[in-house]
């Protein structure tokens, strides 16, 4: 090594240690904000609060197998208490009932100041009169044997008025006293971890000591043919996290492995493989480091692009050893540095227009790949001659090279044969053109089919809340939230009267505003006039005024009473509820109600439009999560369009410039739309649906494919030799390797691109020989 | 419907010798063969805070083993339904719907119902010691709670009738409150 090749070596070495120093301390994350927008609209923005913090997103369904009902009851009891006594769960719930006094109390306590009937009104002779006689009337429902014990100081009937805005729902089952599912074989419970839904560590953690928990109840029982089965997002964010944990090792191996067999079969020679290695593990450490510093956060999945990056990042230096063997290093800058720079050029055009997504995935992913092809190929020009000398490459290639010849000669008859092709598969995709796409997000969830039908089975099991529908409010002040949550209550009153939507929850109705308390205050009468108006309003009532002293005693107290604040409702169930639907954030409140779909629906849908319109001109939102999630996919569908078209643009208007003729143009472009062609096709033959990932994989055939087509255009002019035929082979084999190897990923961003790209590049080398101009051959 | 009714009775007293005792048996299993029917109802609350009783009145249908709907027209319309274990009221256009699994109490009370008019002695002694007097024309069953919570919320049920037809049932209730549901059977063609 002579002194300069030492000094290029230190500064490689010292650039490496400080990637590897950056990446040290670089936060990886395998969550949903992969998915979840950068630049979200108001909407949006509710859906990702949601999911990385929202009440259902900590929700985690548990359901007890095996056993008998009794056994599976007293196990759930158990675990209940066992779960309470840790601090990880704000709410277990199985069903026992011994939470509800307290809640009643809070309700019947500061009925006065919580009940929406009461008004000045319904105080005076004529309103007691009525309120009373329909107390009265309730007496004779079975609805009213709640009220009986109460009469005397609730004649106008106040709980009852409060507790029928609240919407029971769906409840679930029950058996011996605890939940059960719809057909009582297992014990349910719903449970509400403290950790945040974003929190995978936190939900990592909870799920497994409820596991832990439950065995150790199963055991203090004797019990051993008892399970636990559990769903919810929590666990999604778990499992998804360990299969990209998973299959970024994996794959990388596979791939390092299979690549690392083919360059040990090219060079045999040690020194040359690592030699060889070296661009490839500089882009590839130079990727995690750029993202790191651009994004902060890298996630799981792009590292798992990493398989890919592997692939096409090592072809550098395979041309230039193949290359510059034979020909020398000069030559070979001269000779082959363009058309490999070209090369480079447009990955690089393919890669970066996917920086400019919405979709922070994606937008990585384009960053990551464009960094580590960059940095591998400046590595192999500028670094890689220093560190090599003049190595000799001591296998001779041009046998393959003349072997491969022959057989892509051969190929020239197969020009109309493949167009003939091309011209099947566009008439397959534009028969199936309406089926083509996978039209919901979902297509890239990691969530697989079977966790998907257990989570569905548990849900209706345990009739869940899925909240697909929510108003959303903000404001600055919690008594401006408040008040403008009551506001917008007042509308969806109306709705439900209508039949538009079948009931919300709102925490106003535990926490009415100051103003509403106020207000309800002031419409009660003092004692003495109470009284007197009672005499009057009781008259030829079977419930004479005489027996309503407590009632009286009550709206007295009442009139002096404190207003209802966050803190009084502590230690009832009632405080959750508040907590999960008034958010206070660092620019002020937001409220959340909840709508449920009118009943008796089997999938009830609400009328966003009759319900936006009756919101309309208030600043509340109504939300369709759903909706909104397809939208935001179409959004992202959309503009992967827009930028796989622009990533296109840039490739032919690149080639345009460098070649400089509407024929070699041509001569380049038409293999890789061809292979586009075919491979998406093939895929949709194969039965695969498209989505946002296939699209950017057809980007990327263009781009990657294009630097083996170009090859061809140069063989125009010179006679491509035998050993720059064998090096392209060797290249696009490892390239097919690469992405090839993400095809085996279970994690659908990965695997589409896998799909599309390995079987694209090599039907792109492969049609560009087809399709090299004839009179360059012999 | 009055045709099988006749056709139950006359099959009764065949089976039946006059001389037989007439026992709970006996009464389940006239009530097991009686397939369902439609009746007015008048019911009466006697409450004590209340100087008159609160009375309401309606319809109701019973289809054997497990259905049966209550329609309250007076004082105020009301529609319960009970249907297998999922008790719906519907009033001022509000539903409700409780499943009776989850309220063992209210089960039982709605057991004592159901148990008589399908005659299943099983479900009525699951909660209750019973005890009938009379004959077959003029019987009277009577049910005490034999588990303490319910035993807190109610002293005794009476229920009275003839042969397979129930014609009234009280509610004694633990504070000294009670009810009586009067029922009329509608004959059908």
């Amino acid at each position: 090594m002579t002194r300069s090749a030492g000094r290029t070596f230190l500064l490689w070495l010292l650039a490496m240690l400080a990637g590897v120093a950056i990446v040290w301390q670089a936060r990886f994350s395998a969550d949903m904000s992969f998915f979840l927008p950068a630049h979200p609209t108001a909407e949006q923005k509710v859906l990702v609060d949601q999911l990385k913090e929202g009440a259902v997103s900590r929700l985690l369904m548990l359901a007890i197998e095996g056993g008998e009902a009794g056994q599976r009851a007293a196990l759930s009891r158990e675990l209940r208490g066992r779960l309470l006594k840790t601090d990880n769960f704000v709410v277990v719930q199985n069903g026992e009932a011994d939470g509800l006094q307290a809640d009643r109390d809070f309700l019947f306590k500061h009925r006065y100041l919580l009940s929406p009937a009461v008004t000045a009104e319904r105080f005076s002779v004529a309103g007691l009169h009525d309120a009373i006689a329909n107390s009265i009337d309730l007496l004779a429902s079975p609805a009213g044997m709640m009220l009986k014990p109460m009469l005397a100081r609730d004649p106008t009937g106040e709980l009852y008025a409060i507790v029928s805005q609240l919407n029971a729902g769906a409840q679930p089952n029950s058996r011996d006293g605890v939940w059960a599912s719809r057909d009582g074989e297992r014990a349910m419970l719903l449970v509400q971890t403290r950790a945040l839904g974003s929190d995978t560590d936190g939900q990592e953690a909870s799920i497994e000591l409820i596991h832990r928990e439950f065995a150790a109840a199963a055991a203090a029982a004797g019990l051993t043919d008892v399970r636990l089965q559990l769903s919810g997002p929590g666990l999604f964010a778990v499992k998804a996290r360990a299969t990209i944990k998973d299959e970024v090792g994996r794959l990388s191996l596979i791939s390092t492995l299979a690549i690392v067999g083919v360059l040990f079969f090219v060079y045999r020679s040690l020194r040359l493989l690592s030699l060889g290695l070296v661009p490839v593990l500089s882009g590839a450490l130079a990727a995690v480091v750029v993202v790191s510093l651009v994004y902060g956060t890298v996630f799981g999945i792009t590292v798992g692009f990493g398989s890919a990056l592997i692939g096409e990042a090592v072809d550098y230096s395979i041309y230039y050893f193949v290359q510059s063997g034979r020909v020398g290093l000069d030559a070979w800058r001269q000779r082959f540095w363009p058309t490999i720079r070209l090369g480079v050029q447009t990955s690089v055009a393919g890669f970066g227009a996917l920086l400019f997504s919405g979709f922070p995935g994606l937008a990585q992913l384009g960053l990551y790949s464009l960094s580590g092809v960059l940095t591998a190929a400046l590595v192999t020009r500028f670094v890689l001659p220093k560190l090599a000398g003049n190595t000799p490459l001591r296998r001779d290639l041009a046998p393959l090279g003349m072997t491969l010849n022959r057989h892509l000669q051969s190929l020239a008859g197969w020009r109309w044969p493949v167009l003939l092709l091309a011209a099947l598969a566009v008439g397959q995709l534009y028969l199936h053109r309406h089926s083509l796409w996978h039209p919901e997000l979902s297509a890239l969830s990691t969530v697989s089919a079977e966790d998907g039908a257990r989570d569905m089975a548990i849900r209706a099991d345990i009739a869940a809340p899925d909240s697909r529908y929510m108003v959303v409010i903000g404001a600055a002040e919690r008594e401006a939230a408040l008040q403008a949550a009551e506001r917008a209550g007042e509308k969806l009153d109306r709705l439900i009267a209508d039949g538009v939507i079948g009931g919300y929850d709102s925490p106003a109705r535990f926490l009415p505003s100051l103003a509403t308390q106020q207000a309800r205050r002031a419409s009660l009468p003092p004692a003495d006039l109470l009284q007197s108006r009672l005499q009057a309003a009781q008259q030829d009532s079977p419930l004479a005024a005489g027996k309503l002293g407590g009632f009286i005693a009550d709206v007295a107290a009442a009139r002096n009473q404190g207003e209802v604040t966050r803190q009084s409702l502590d230690g009832s169930s009632l405080a959750l509820l508040v907590d999960s639907l008034l958010l206070h954030h660092a620019d002020g409140w937001s409220v959340l109600l909840p709508l449920h779909p009118p009943s008796g629906e089997d999938a009830p849908e609400i009328a966003a439009t009759t319900v936006r319109q009756a919101l309309a001109g208030s600043d509340a939102l109504f939300i369709d999560m759903k909706g909104e999630f397809n939208k935001l996919y179409n959004d992202y569908l959309h503009e992967a369009m827009l930028l796989s078209l622009a990533g296109l643009l840039a490739i032919v208007a690149l080639l345009t410039i460098t070649l400089r003729s509407a024929r070699r143009l041509a001569t380049v472009l038409l293999p890789l739309v061809l292979a586009v062609l075919i491979v998406i096709a093939g895929l949709n033959l194969l039965g695969e649906r498209l989505h946002l990932l296939h699209l950017v994989g057809m980007l990327l055939i263009v781009a990657v494919g294009s630097n083996y087509a170009l090859f061809f255009d140069g063989a125009e002019r010179q006679q491509l030799d035998p050993e720059t035929l064998a090096s392209m082979a060797i290249a696009n084999l490892t390239t097919a390797i690469g992405f090839g190897t993400l095809g085996l990923s279970q994690v659908p961003v990965l695997h589409a691109v896998g799909v599309t790209v390995g079987p694209g590049a090599v039907l792109a080398l492969l049609l560009a020989a087809i399709f090299v101009p004839r009179e360059t051959r012999r | 419907m009055s045709k099988r009714l006749f056709s139950c009775l006359l099959l009764t007293s065949l089976a039946l010798p006059a001389w037989a005792a007439f026992d709970v048996g006996q009464l389940m299993a006239d009530l097991a063969r009686h397939k369902g029917g439609k009746a007015k109802f008048v019911e009466k609350k006697y409450i004590s805070l209340l100087d008159k009783p609160v009375v309401s009145t309606g319809e109701m249908t019973y289809t054997a083993p497990d259905k049966l709907e209550k329609r309250t027209l007076t004082p105020k319309p009301e529609i319960l339904i009970l249907d297998k274990d999922l008790l719906s009221i519907e009033r001022d256009k509000q539903k409700l719907t409780i499943n009776l699994g989850n309220q063992p109490e209210a089960l039982a009370f709605v057991d004592s119902i159901r148990g008589t008019l399908s005659g299943n002695r099983a479900a009525l002694e699951k909660n209750y010691l019973l005890h009938l007097s009379g004959t077959q024309d003029k019987w009277v069953l009577t049910l005490l709670p034999s588990d303490q919570k319910i035993a807190t919320l109610l002293q005794r049920i009476t229920v009275s009738g003839s042969k397979n037809q129930i014609r009234s049932i009280e509610y004694l209730q633990a504070d000294g409150d009670r009810s009586i549901l009067s029922i009329e059977p509608i004959e059908t063609k």
